[in-house]
């Protein structure tokens, strides 16, 4: 049933549709980030679409790839009662430039999300009423869900206590048999991004 | 004063005739300490949910003498670090331990208040007392509720003797494998190599 979004997608937008497939019954079309938000109108208001529901916005970092970031959008129609899932690749191999417009004149509910997008992977939605962190806290340096952002690197924002009075009773071995074991001497605890 | 009818007499006894005991005075304070404990629970995660249970009828931690939840850091003198502290909250916390009223005692509610738990990544405090100072680590995810009420005890144990070390409520023999002599692996205790004894 999503197929027929599809056909409507690529005879309306022709060559800005890089390509599509179709995965477990999911249809995704994969469009130049520069028309993002002409195909998010189309989408919602052609009445062979009518994707009035916006389900998820997000993300994914592909750091071997050239435009490195995919901007995910799930759409949703209640009337047609079909789904879809379009993709735009932004951003250079550090990251910058990742640049696409924001969705929020077409669904209210895109607001959060691209916020979050924003703070965990650091692209930047062009447009967006209210473009800040969402999740970290504002003295937060870099964005921590990209893949080059250093496993062990924490920026505290209270000094952490340096007293040896009161010690755990246990080891510094101890507790996390699956993680990293030295992790507690690794970390950057002046809170200092190096 | 004496009834009129049957075989039973009551006297009142004054002045004198009364007891008395003795005792040091800090003995006497550290028992009304550990029986007092105005508790504030820091709720963050799904350890909240048990802390609601310990609460509650089933497991009743009011019989302790912990009854009244305070959530005024100045009204309490027991703080429980209920579930996982980010980085975004620990200004917070430490800032509700330093306004609590001394004496004052931490209670480390779960392995991510404890150590963090299976939490390693840039978010998580890996263990509050990175940050305050703790006085009972309750392991578990989530513990058991008499592991916590173990804690509780242990906490009052350690008020009444006036000892401010870090304790952790260790595992314990299962009393339905006692009879079969079977040890628990015990926390801090390496096993031995092969070969070595």
């Amino acid at each position: 049933m999503s197929k027929r979004v599809l056909d409507a997608l690529i005879e309306r937008f022709g060559a800005d549709v890089y390509e599509t497939h179709a995965q477990f019954g999911d249809e995704t079309a994969v469009v130049n980030p520069a028309r993002w938000r002409e195909v998010a109108l189309f989408l919602r208001d052609d009445p062979r679409c009518l994707m009035n529901m916006f389900v998820d916005l997000t993300a994914v970092d592909y750091p071997l790839r050239t435009p490195r970031f995919e901007v995910v959008l799930h759409m949703r129609s209640l009337e047609r009662n079909h789904r879809i899932r379009v993709k735009a690749r932004v951003g250079d191999e550090e990251g910058n430039n990742a640049e696409i417009d924001t969705l929020v004149p077409v669904w209210k509910g895109a607001n959060w999300f691209e916020r979050e997008a924003y703070d965990l992977m650091g692209v930047v939605f062009k447009g967006h009423p209210d473009l800040r962190r969402i999740l970290m806290y504002p003295e937060f340096v870099g964005h921590p869900l990209r893949k080059d952002y250093p496993a062990n690197r924490i920026q505290p924002l209270v000094p952490f206590r340096e007293v040896t009075e009161k010690l755990p009773p246990f080891g510094p071995d101890e507790g996390m048999p699956f993680g990293r074991q030295s992790h507690d001497d690794q970390r950057d605890r002046t809170g200092e991004v190096n | 004063m004496s009834s009129s009818g049957g075989g039973t007499s009551v006297r009142v006894i004054e002045g004198s005739e009364t007891g008395f005991a003795t005792t040091r005075l800090d003995a006497l304070l550290n028992w009304a300490k550990k029986y007092s404990l105005f508790q504030y629970p820091f709720v963050t995660a799904c350890c909240g949910m048990e802390f609601m249970a310990m609460a509650s009828p089933r497991y009743d931690m009011a019989r302790f003498g912990a009854e009244a939840p305070r959530f005024s850091p100045r009204q309490a003198d027991l703080l429980w670090v209920v579930g996982t502290i980010v980085q975004r909250q620990a200004p917070a916390l430490k800032r509700i331990y330093e306004q609590m009223a001394d004496p004052k005692w931490v209670l480390a509610f779960g392995t991510c208040a404890s150590c963090g738990g299976f939490y390693d990544n840039y978010s998580t405090v890996a263990g509050i007392d990175k940050i305050i100072p703790v006085d009972v680590y309750v392991p578990g995810c989530p513990p058991r509720p008499e592991a916590v009420l173990d804690g509780l005890l242990l906490l009052q144990d350690k008020i009444a003797r006036g000892d401010r070390t870090p304790g952790i409520v260790k595992p314990r023999r299962d009393p339905a494998v006692l009879g079969g002599n079977l040890d628990l692996v015990q926390l801090g205790k390496k096993t031995p190599a092969k070969g070595e004894r």
